[in-house]
């Protein structure tokens, strides 16, 4: 059962230097900011991330890339991060891009203990280098290996004291897969309530999965694209 | 021509790609437009890769939610039937061939419909987020481009030049100049746009093109 800490610092006693790390988030919505800022205070280093953005120079991803903490990056998306982009082009960090639907896919077999797959996307690629192709009943594929993490760090909404989980939106996203694949999973929420205020039918994740919750300190409410129509229109 | 910029002329016709009742997933870019022109009375789901069905349109200023974003990361509202999940639901719908239309973005397109649109070497590496996964789910793979680079030379092409995104994926590619369909016999000439005549597409084309026998001129 989770166990609730008392600060996203406490939560640090469980990252080492040269652990995988799985951090949820799509760019900066749904990112576990606390627990990633918490992080970027700690000396621990040579971390191997899987999440699917760079995120943005100097805020989430980007404080762990800017400390020089990470030595490889799993994304799928790397631009709006020019740190990250100058340490990539000097070889200073190591990047794989992986399609987005086979980087979910990869950490949801992951978490669901299944070591390997087929699928289509990326056939005759880059993506497919080095890969073993195999043509299943007319489709073109490529065995796409499960990713694990040693420790994931995940946003919610709401957990209850168990760590049942509730996301919001569109912050969903990785978070919830990410939450099965890691040895250790931290996750960090809005509002921790008591078991039995979430209906059961409304929990997106179940407990098993969740070692810590901790309430996030403090959220930025950050927007990387402000689009909005005005009123008249 | 007039008043109505070269990409917004590629978004109306690429919504004319649209029928009734379709889930479509818009790339970001010139597809992202599309949402402007679906025609009245059409009913269009949105499929945002990120996790939400029904995409609705930009929010009031102050409605503007750090929680609610599409895959280009802008602030967008939902819409009644919207719904939200994580990213592996979101492409079991895209690679599981679920989502009806797909239009996206290209810097380039051979005539056998190979695709590429996530980087440029030793230039700009940004990584191809879902596109490598619309373009192996989808069946009906719509291209956006400009037919030509700033020097002119032609983007659609024998043999892309660039790593690609995916083989042998396009259906259709809708540029600046024309709309052309994918075909076992190379590309097809459909239509110009306003102010080309075919000769001008073909000759802009390095790819093999024939002409349709019912091509028609400067219907966009």
């Amino acid at each position: 059962m989770a166990k609730i800490l008392a600060s996203s610092k406490d939560a640090m006693a469980h990252v080492k230097s040269g652990m995988t790390l799985m951090v949820g988030g799509f760019g900066v919505c749904g990112l576990p900011e606390n627990l990633v800022h918490a992080l970027a205070e700690t000396n621990v280093k040579d971390i191997t991330l899987i999440s699917n953005n760079g995120s943005v120079d100097n805020w989430g991803n980007g404080k762990l890339i800017a400390n020089k903490q990470i030595v490889k990056l799993f994304a799928s998306y790397i631009g709006e991060n020019s740190e990250l982009a100058e340490q990539f082009i000097s070889g200073q960090i190591d990047v794989e891009l992986v399609p987005q639907g086979t980087l979910a896919e990869r950490i949801r077999a992951g978490g669901a203990g299944i070591p390997a797959f087929f699928t289509p996307t990326g056939f005759g690629t880059k993506v497919a280098e080095g890969k073993e192709a195999r043509n299943i009943n007319g489709k073109d594929c490529i065995l796409e290996e499960a990713l694990l993490a040693d420790v994931s760090f995940v946003k919610a909404h709401k957990a209850d004291k168990l760590g049942n989980l509730v996301f919001n939106k569109t912050a969903q996203n990785f978070n919830p897969l990410m939450a099965t694949a890691g040895k250790i999973t931290i996750v960090e929420v809005e509002e921790i309530v008591e078991n039995g205020e979430l209906d059961p039918d409304e929990i997106h994740l179940p407990s098993i999965y969740v070692n810590y919750i901790v309430k996030g300190e403090q959220y930025d409410r950050r927007i990387e694209k402000r689009t909005y129509s005005s009123a008249t229109s | 021509m007039t008043g109505v910029s070269k990409k917004e002329r590629i978004a109306q016709r690429l919504a004319k790609e649209l029928q009734d009742g379709y889930y479509v997933n818009l790339g970001i870019g010139i597809p992202t437009l599309v949402a402007n022109y679906i025609p009245d009375g059409m009913d269009i789901v949105l499929q945002s890769e990120n996790g939400l069905l029904g995409i609705g349109p930009y929010p009031l200023e102050k409605d503007m939610d750090p929680d609610l974003i599409n895959a280009g990361k802008e602030t967008i509202s939902t819409l009644p039937g919207s719904v939200f999940f994580n990213s592996a639901e979101s492409f079991a719908m895209i690679r599981g061939g679920h989502v009806d239309a797909s239009f996206l973005g290209a810097m380039e397109v051979s005539e056998n419909g190979d695709i590429a649109n996530y980087m440029i070497p030793g230039k700009m590496v940004k990584g191809m987020g879902g596109a490598m996964d619309l373009v192996a789910g989808s069946e009906n793979v719509i291209v956006a481009m400009m037919h030509t680079s700033r020097d002119g030379k032609s983007k659609v092409l024998k043999e892309c030049s660039l790593p690609l995104t995916g083989l042998k994926c396009v259906k259709k590619i809708v540029s600046d100049m024309g709309v052309m369909e994918v075909t076992p016999n190379g590309l097809v000439l459909l239509e110009t746009a306003e102010g080309f005549t075919i000769d001008d597409v073909v000759n802009a084309t390095e790819a093999k093109i024939t002409v349709s026998e019912n091509c028609l001129v400067g219907t966009y």
